[in-house]
């Protein structure tokens, strides 16, 4: 655990040393905000149900660039060879990495906090779908950062691992139109896999538990392949 | 400290390393000497635990690289080929992490002590990505000494320095011996002259020769040779020093006009010293004796006779 929380915070610190985070945080919180602005606008309701179910559109571009460099770049300067030559197993990086990338999506979540602070002084919203909402977002930022991490972990290049971070993350957003196409127990199967139905209830005050498990299901698996992926050196 | 044995990897179909077998005492610093691509980089990841052996099998302080593979790396300092580095930490953070990941007790001091040690301590704030490649080498070197590991491995632990900076790397190599053990690859032979009291030549995957540098020299040449520098015509020179007993032969190096000097390779039996007989026998001729000195194949012949031979094998045997 020690291995874990000293790659994490140096990954953490890293992220501040770079322009990456904040060009990622400063991009999220514009987008973001004018979406919540635009809504608001239009709907002149005092929720978040709108602008959280829309956040899963600006993962699918936000998660890739966060998660991208997390093990490519180490790959590709070789510092995981001196990580691995030292007292330190796979899966510790693995989460090590996937731990620092969740502490900046929360720096990011939290700076949103702002828009509910703007309902709350100008309006009477209600407190209870917020906080599932944020839940929501929050589990499903740690999935796909566990899919964008397994990405990373493919490649020593960083814009091969944004891309393929990107396509899986699609292929999770579409899978539903093809579970629907292709109908019966398979099509049954490929729908679940979708994200898209996946947060929905969480902004309307409804945490459930088959939700949960698919996002937790995600981030296990990322972490997973990840440690198999650094693993597969040895076996070839 | 350090037992390899029968040690093979492979990669596909290609041979990367090939029954490699040697030891290394504790305290000694064994020079691993081959040409690029002979597999010696491969050879120090299976030691340090990163890669695993297909055959073989290898112990670091009396720990199995691949089944122990854990408690043999806690006891590794290693310096890989390329420098792996962050190049947006501080010299101390980086050297801060290094020691968590190392869990080096009392960590603050082990930095410091680390940075003075590898001559770093001068640009501790520093942002690693702005040191030169000199800089940095040092800084891989202190993250290697971390923690105060009984084994140190430096592949190429000079290459890119510069000539005083190789100096003060080998004063550095030369000063951790006896207290670590030591592996150090190079492919640079005056490297493992001036720094190893071993040398174990690989090439294509093999050891074709493991001996102290002076054996390795004297078993090549299967003689003693002798240089000397007389003032006097060549060839009465010549047969003056053919007549000292236990002479193999001898051989005019320089043509005997500059200045009247000529240089004498003189081979003699194996253990013989004829140094003394050599000199009474130009004096007393009366030509005049310049220098007198043990003449030794240099590490570059050795080298390219083992590694660049149709059979190197016979060599090694």
């Amino acid at each position: 655990m020690r291995n874990v929380w000293a790659v994490a915070t140096r990954e953490l610190r890293g992220y501040f040393l770079s322009p990456l985070a904040y060009v990622v945080i400063a991009l999220f919180l514009a987008l973001s905000g004018y979406l919540f602005a635009l809504i608001l606008a239009n709907g002149r309701e005092a929720s978040l149900r709108g602008l959280i179910q829309n956040v899963s559109v600006l993962y699918l571009f936000i998660v890739p660039a966060i998660s991208m460099r997390l093990l490519a770049e180490e790959q590709r300067t070789g510092t995981v060879e001196l990580l691995l030559t030292n007292p330190v197993q796979e899966w510790e990086i693995v989460t090590g990495k996937f731990l620092a990338s969740i502490m900046l999506v929360l720096v990011m979540l939290a700076l949103t906090l702002v828009f509910p602070l703007f309902l709350f002084i100008f309006g009477n919203p209600d407190r209870g779908p917020m906080i599932t909402g944020y839940v929501g977002i929050f589990l499903q930022a740690a999935a796909f950062l566990s899919i964008g991490l397994w990405a990373s972990s493919l490649t020593q290049n960083q814009i091969v691992a944004a891309i393929v971070a990107f396509a899986l993350l699609l292929v999770l957003w579409l899978s539903d139109n093809l579970g629907q196409f292709l109908g019966g127990t398979i099509g049954s199967i490929v729908s679940y896999t979708s994200v898209i139905n996946r947060f929905q209830s969480f902004p309307q005050g409804v945490i459930q538990s088959n939700d949960v498990v698919y996002y937790l299901t995600l981030v296990l698996a990322g972490i997973v392949l990840s440690t198999l992926s650094l693993q597969s050196r040895r076996y070839r | 400290m350090i037992r390899v044995e029968h040690l093979t990897k492979n990669y596909g179909a290609r041979v990367a390393v090939a029954d490699v077998t040697f030891d290394v005492g504790k305290g000694e610093v064994l020079g691993f000497l081959g040409p690029n691509g002979a597999g010696k980089t491969t050879t120090m990841r299976i030691l340090t635990g990163y890669l695993p052996p297909s055959g073989g099998r290898a112990e670091v302080a009396g720990f199995d690289v691949a089944t122990q593979s854990l408690q043999a790396r806690a006891r590794i300092g290693y310096l890989p080929e390329t420098v792996p580095l962050y190049p947006d930490m501080s010299v101390r953070s980086y050297l801060d992490f290094m020691g968590k990941i190392k869990g080096a007790r009392d960590r603050r001091r082990e930095v410091d002590r680390s940075m003075e040690k590898a001559r770093i301590a001068h640009r501790a704030g520093d942002q690693i990505g702005k040191l030169s490649k000199g800089l940095r080498q040092r800084v891989g070197l202190a993250q290697a000494l971390l923690g105060d590991p009984p084994v140190l491995i430096l592949d190429e632990p000079t290459s890119g320095l510069d000539p005083k900076q190789i100096i003060e790397t080998r004063n550095l190599i030369k000063s951790l011996g006896g207290e670590h053990t030591v592996i150090l690859s190079t492919h640079i032979l005056p490297e493992v002259a001036a720094t190893c009291s071993r040398i174990v030549i690989i090439s294509n995957g093999r050891v074709v020769a493991e001996d102290t540098p002076e054996n390795l020299d004297r078993r090549l040449k299967g003689a003693e040779s002798i240089a000397v520098t007389v003032r006097g015509p060549r060839d009465q020179v010549t047969r003056a020093l053919k007549s000292v007993p236990r002479v193999l032969s001898v051989q005019a190096e320089t043509d005997g006009k500059v200045g009247g000097l000529a240089t004498f390779t003189v081979q003699s039996e194996v253990g013989a010293d004829i140094r003394e007989a050599l000199a009474c026998v130009v004096v007393q001729s009366g030509f005049g004796l310049m220098e007198l000195r043990p003449a030794h194949l240099s590490l570059e012949e050795i080298f390219l006779q083992l590694t660049t031979s149709d059979a190197p094998a016979e060599v090694a045997a």
